[in-house]
């Protein structure tokens, strides 16, 4: 069995500390990662994707959804520009 | 790093690399953890509380390795202009942060015991608080900015400014600690670490660094898709606005 | 050379006309060090030992205080392009921009300094040594400010925000910067050490502060 002697709580502590922030920044980021990829999805499915972005394979197309409509968002400078807008 | 500037070849890459450093992780990590709490002996002076060793180094190796990535990066972005560059040094920021902290935290719980106290102000610690200020100010600073274009200049700007200091932090603060220190201090670790604590050392610091790398691939590749959906929310913005008009 | 002397001078008469802009960082060192022996208690033989310590630490905050206004005010009305696309180059106007801030707020703090040592019962033969230490050390705190400042233009919570980047960069100044006044390791030389490296530190951020601020007000402008 584990023996880890007189200081055993700081020990346990000291991983455990360790364990849960290793835990949370992994979770954190994993979300993150998910929640970007469903988003993207989701506007894929409404039809805006990007002019590099492929067409879907399905021939039941909506309307909306042409391939390659979907231009590099168009670089117009905003009338404030030192608003902190970001730009895309 | 020129064929990876390309966004789209950077994801591809990173989905294929994921699952392979996932697996190498989860065994690194895991015969790490065995030989750190079952293999390794104690130590002669500090006992079992050696074993705090095992994450404290590791974590305070990771955050500095976190910085000079992010100080990399910096030249990426400012002198190269690498596409990818400051993508790289936002997403290093919280994940270094967050080692540095665990470092500072296990540290001072390995003070307790040996040195009676949560908290010392001894070279290391200090230094490492220092560290952690320094991602803190990083971090502020993109959440700051709303262009990602002057965030991203303005973050290379202030890591490199960072890093210089860095040695410069470290020797003050070195300095500072032998003045005010009496003169036998009591080394963490020891001045000579005995071969059968280093390997369970080194092999949780394989393994943790390969979890940064792990953490900031994907960190990487979910900031690439969030600026793309951001991109496509201005363009269906434009477009409900367009089919309004 | 004389356009460059002709914006410090605006730049030194424009501090000092604004509103007790330096009256302020002046009257925020007086309550910073007053209210540190209203927390600490009034044992003089105690604040006598770390009044260097407070007088740094004061002085730093002071200065920081009033960094936001190195480039702010020209930033807001357009004056900043307009030097930005003008004869000097825009290291050399944000190198200005800083000595300008040293001139006209480190400089009075570095003189209010011994008045307030007074008041924490600095030893009087240490005196010369402070000014001495703050006249090395200040260009330091004025240019690094100066990269804090250059980093936040026009943004909100700048001043926080300021603070938190610029005070880890402090660290090494502020360390020096006590040694030089009061050495805790005895002997005839031992101020010089920490005070030339107080110099070092100050030479180097006036050379290399500038080259960092202008990039980054490039990136601000664009």
């Amino acid at each position: 069995m584990l023996d880890l002697g007189t200081h055993a709580s700081f020990i346990i502590a000291a991983y455990g500390v360790t364990f849960i922030a290793v835990g949370a920044l992994v979770f954190a980021t994993l979300a993150d990662d998910r929640n970007q990829r469903r988003k993207l999805a989701e506007l894929e499915r409404l039809g805006i994707r990007r002019r590099s972005a492929k067409a879907p394979p399905s021939p039941t197309v909506k309307t909306l959804a042409k391939p390659k409509t979907a231009k590099a968002p168009t670089k117009r400078k905003s009338a404030t520009p030192r608003a902190g807008k970001a730009r895309s | 790093m020129i064929s990876l500037a390309n966004p789209s070849r950077f994801l591809s890459l990173v989905d294929r690399v994921v699952p392979w450093l996932s697996a190498l992780v989860a065994i690194l990590l895991g015969i790490g953890l065995y030989m750190s709490l079952f293999v390794a002996p104690p130590d002669y002076q500090q006992g079992e509380t050696v074993k705090i060793m095992f994450v404290h180094v590791p974590a305070a190796w990771l955050g500095m390795f976190g910085y000079t990535l992010i100080a990399i990066a910096a030249l990426g972005t400012l002198i190269w202009r690498h596409p990818l560059a400051d993508v790289a040094a936002k997403t290093a920021a919280p994940i270094g942060a967050t080692f540095t902290f665990i470092a500072l935290v296990t540290g001072s719980l390995w003070g307790k015991p040996m040195w009676g106290t949560y908290w010392v102000w001894d070279a290391r610690l200090t230094s490492m608080l220092i560290l952690l200020l320094l991602y803190l100010g990083l971090i502020a600073l993109w959440q700051a900015i709303d262009e990602p274009g002057r965030a991203g200049r303005a973050a290379a700007i202030l890591g490199l400014v960072g890093a210089i200091n860095i040695p410069i932090i470290k020797f003050s603060v070195d300095w500072w600690n032998t003045l005010h220190q009496p003169a036998s201090v009591f080394r963490m670790g020891g001045s000579t670490i005995d071969p059968s604590l280093l390997t369970p050392l080194f092999v949780m610091a394989a393994g943790f660094t390969a979890l940064f790398v792990l953490l900031h691939l994907i960190a990487m590749r979910a900031e690439i898709l969030r600026r793309r959906v951001h991109a496509l929310q201005q363009t269906q913005v434009e477009r409900a606005a367009l089919a309004e008009a | 050379m004389r356009t460059a002397l002709a914006l410090l001078a605006r730049d030194v008469k424009l501090a000092w006309r604004e509103g007790g802009a330096v009256g302020v960082a002046l009257g925020f060192y007086l309550i910073v060090v007053v209210i540190t022996p209203l927390g600490l208690g009034p044992d003089l033989n105690l604040l006598g030992r770390i009044a260097p310590g407070i007088l740094w630490v004061g002085l730093l905050l002071a200065a920081l205080l009033s960094a936001g206004r190195i480039f702010e005010n020209d930033y807001e009305d357009g004056t900043l392009d307009v030097l930005a696309t003008g004869p000097l180059p825009l290291s050399v106007v944000a190198g200005i921009k800083c000595l300008a801030h040293w001139l006209s707020t480190c400089i009075p703090l570095v003189l209010l300094a011994p008045v307030l040592g007074l008041l924490l019962n600095l030893p009087m033969g240490t005196f010369p040594s402070l000014g001495l230490a703050m006249l090395a050390g200040t260009p330091a705190v004025s240019f690094v400010a100066g990269i804090g400042a250059s980093l936040t233009l026009g943004l909100r919570r700048s001043g926080l925000l300021l603070a938190l980047l610029v005070i880890p960069l402090y660290v090494p100044i502020l360390i020096f910067g006590v040694s030089a006044i009061t050495p805790y390791v005895s002997g005839p030389n031992s101020i010089w050490p920490p005070f030339l490296i107080l110099c070092a530190l100050s030479l180097a951020s006036v050379v290399l502060a500038p080259l960092a601020a202008a990039a980054a007000l490039r990136s601000a402008l664009r």
